[in-house]
């Protein structure tokens, strides 16, 4: 049960996507969120729903894949729908029971809806083509002029991907120690909220252990292995800006440019 | 042959802080070893007798309460030196999965000379022969967790490796694998040694232990024996003494010798038995 969690999961490939800088991709994904909430109307959607598309085919990650990534916020998808629905006054179009449904307020759920599944598409897709390491490098670079500021870009840029790393040893353990629970009685399936949620504490309080013990091996492996923090570190993957790299840079912009002109021609359908 | 490490009066104590106030145990009392370039030196001894602690001194994870340990002439507790120290001498640990940092096979073995701050290009020519080296290259780009217990040890035994340490030290490298994944630990420790790296193992398999060119018995923080495999098992009250079981071919081999076939006191392993055996009229 818990094996279906797919968090950051890499699709191993070469798709020009994959090549790219991993920086480039981290801002392309920031630039889209962001263009997400800038448009104001369906046309503008479609239009960063086909540059989506457009990405997807060429990453060459299959479909089901991308759509994997949906299933965990399938809920969230339907609650922000409803209560979108019901919650925004205007003309009213429908009842049900106590409850209206407005022009408006359909609208605004389906917009959100469409926003929150591209935003998903969109980060899923930074992170099916880039591998761990290379997104935690590209993130390091980026934080890293704000490193005179005090910021520790390294560390965290570290940390990031040692938890990355860890999430499925984590979930094995878990898994582990619930089976064992299990072969003595335990039961985590019956019973109201509140029994089920006390009867994980004896599976956290074992987990918490085991995680500290796993840091307390790993800080060792790493010491053992002459890590020193980020000083004089050399990457086996270099990080250059290429020409593609270049060109990706100016197509993302041109692009921004032309949702926020696309804004101000477009009448609003909010 | 020269020494790449030497143990001198080694003690090492362990302060446990409790609510009684602070307990002092004594996980090594006055040891001296000398280990030679190119050696393959077994340490056996029971639970808690001090074996790991020993290993964690030789890399400068710990630092000597008493005495002192020179790697390659440097004083593990000179801090000057501990980054050559820990890269001349590498460790791999028992745990396959605690040990690996990264999410991709070769982005953890690039770990260690990425921290010595190698260029990436020989890194990158690093990285690929040591995979190489372990049969691990096919599978440079998967997950670690998607592995057998056997091919992340092999893998984090490559991490090591890319460091090109001089000498290489097992804590039961072998302990929480299956059969075949034990087989294939010890068949790279082995070529490892061929290949002249210095190889210190410390395990409970004795099979394991005869494959060494010399054994050392911890017992209690304290070395109680030392010497060639032949040596120690002919031993028996001394193992017995310490609950250590014989291996399988010496304890054979012992009874053969009841029987009256004269098996020479070297055969220590399956394989050499096992050909004395077939050839024996
Ligand atoms: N971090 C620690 N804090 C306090 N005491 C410790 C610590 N680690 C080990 N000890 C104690 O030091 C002694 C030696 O332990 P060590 O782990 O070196 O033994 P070992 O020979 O490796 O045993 P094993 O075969 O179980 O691995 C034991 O008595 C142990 O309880
Ligand atoms: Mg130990």
């Amino acid at each position: 049960m818990l094996r279906d969690i797919t968090l950051g999961q890499y699709y191993p490939g070469s798709s020009p996507i994959h090549r790219l800088d991993p920086r480039v991709k981290i801002i392309a994904t920031l630039l889209f969120i962001v263009e997400l909430f800038i448009v104001n109307n369906f046309i503008g959607f479609a239009i960063c729903a086909a540059a989506m598309a457009i990405c997807v085919i060429v990453s060459k990650v299959p479909l089901s894949f991308i759509m994997r990534g949906l299933k965990p916020i399938i809920i969230i998808l339907l609650f922000t729908f409803l209560l979108n629905i019901f919650m925004v006054d205007g003309k009213v179009i429908w009842t049900l029971g106590p409850l209206e449904v407005t022009k408006e307020g359909l609208i605004t759920a389906i917009f959100m809806a469409i926003r929150l599944i591209l935003l998903i598409i969109g980060s899923s897709l930074l992170t099916l083509t880039t591998t761990p390491i290379r997104l935690t490098d590209g993130i390091e670079r980026l934080l890293s002029p704000f490193e005179r500021f005090g910021l520790p870009a390294h560390d965290i840029a570290m940390m990031m991907s040692i938890a990355l790393r860890f999430i499925p040893t984590l979930l094995e353990e878990a898994d582990k120690i619930m089976k064992a629970q299990q072969a003595r009685g335990a039961d985590f399936e019956s019973g109201n909220i509140m029994r089920r949620a006390k009867s994980l504490i004896p599976i956290l309080i074992p987990l918490f252990v085991s995680a500290f013990r796993i840091a307390q091996d790993l800080a060792m492996a790493m010491e053992s292995r002459c890590y020193r923090g980020g000083k004089g570190r050399t990457r086996l993957h270099e990080m250059r800006f290429h020409r593609k790299d270049v060109i990706s840079m100016i197509v993302l912009f041109v692009f921004l440019a032309g949702i926020i002109v696309e804004r101000m021609l477009v009448e609003s359908d909010i | 042959m020269e020494n790449i490490i030497q143990i001198k009066n080694l003690t090492f104590d362990y302060i446990r802080e409790s609510d009684e106030g602070s307990e002092t145990i004594h996980a090594i009392r006055d040891v001296s070893l000398d280990i030679p370039e190119g050696s393959f030196t077994a340490i056996i001894g029971r639970n808690g007798s001090g074996k790991s602690t020993l290993a964690k001194n030789l890399n400068g994870l710990l630092l000597p309460t008493g005495g002192k340990i020179l790697v390659n002439g440097w004083d593990t507790a000179d801090e000057a030196h501990i980054w050559d120290v820990r890269q001349t001498a590498g460790m791999v640990f028992q745990n396959p999965d605690n040990q690996l940092v990264a999410s991709i096979v070769e982005d953890d073995v690039a770990f260690g000379p990425e921290n010595l701050g190698v260029p990436p290009k020989e890194i990158r020519e690093r990285v690929d022969e040591v995979l190489k080296s372990v049969d691990m290259y096919p599978f440079r780009t998967k997950s670690p967790h998607l592995l057998s217990g056997g091919q992340k040890q092999r893998v984090a035994i490559a991490g090591v490796l890319a460091m090109e340490p001089r000498c290489i030290i097992f804590d039961e490298p072998t302990a929480m694998l299956d059969p075949q994944g034990r087989q294939e630990v010890m068949r790279i420790i082995r070529r490892l040694h061929e290949e002249g790296k210095t190889v210190i193992l410390i395990t409970h398999f004795m099979d394991e232990a005869a494959q060494a060119d010399r054994i050392v018995i911890m017992d209690d923080g304290r070395v109680i024996a030392d010497g060639t495999p032949g040596e120690i098992f002919a031993d028996e009250e001394t193992l017995r003494r310490i609950r250590l079981d014989v291996p399988l071919a010496v304890d054979m081999a012992h009874r053969l010798r009841e029987y009256g076939i004269p098996v020479p006191a070297d055969i220590i392993t399956q394989e050499k038995l096992v050909e004395y055996i077939c050839q024996y009229k």
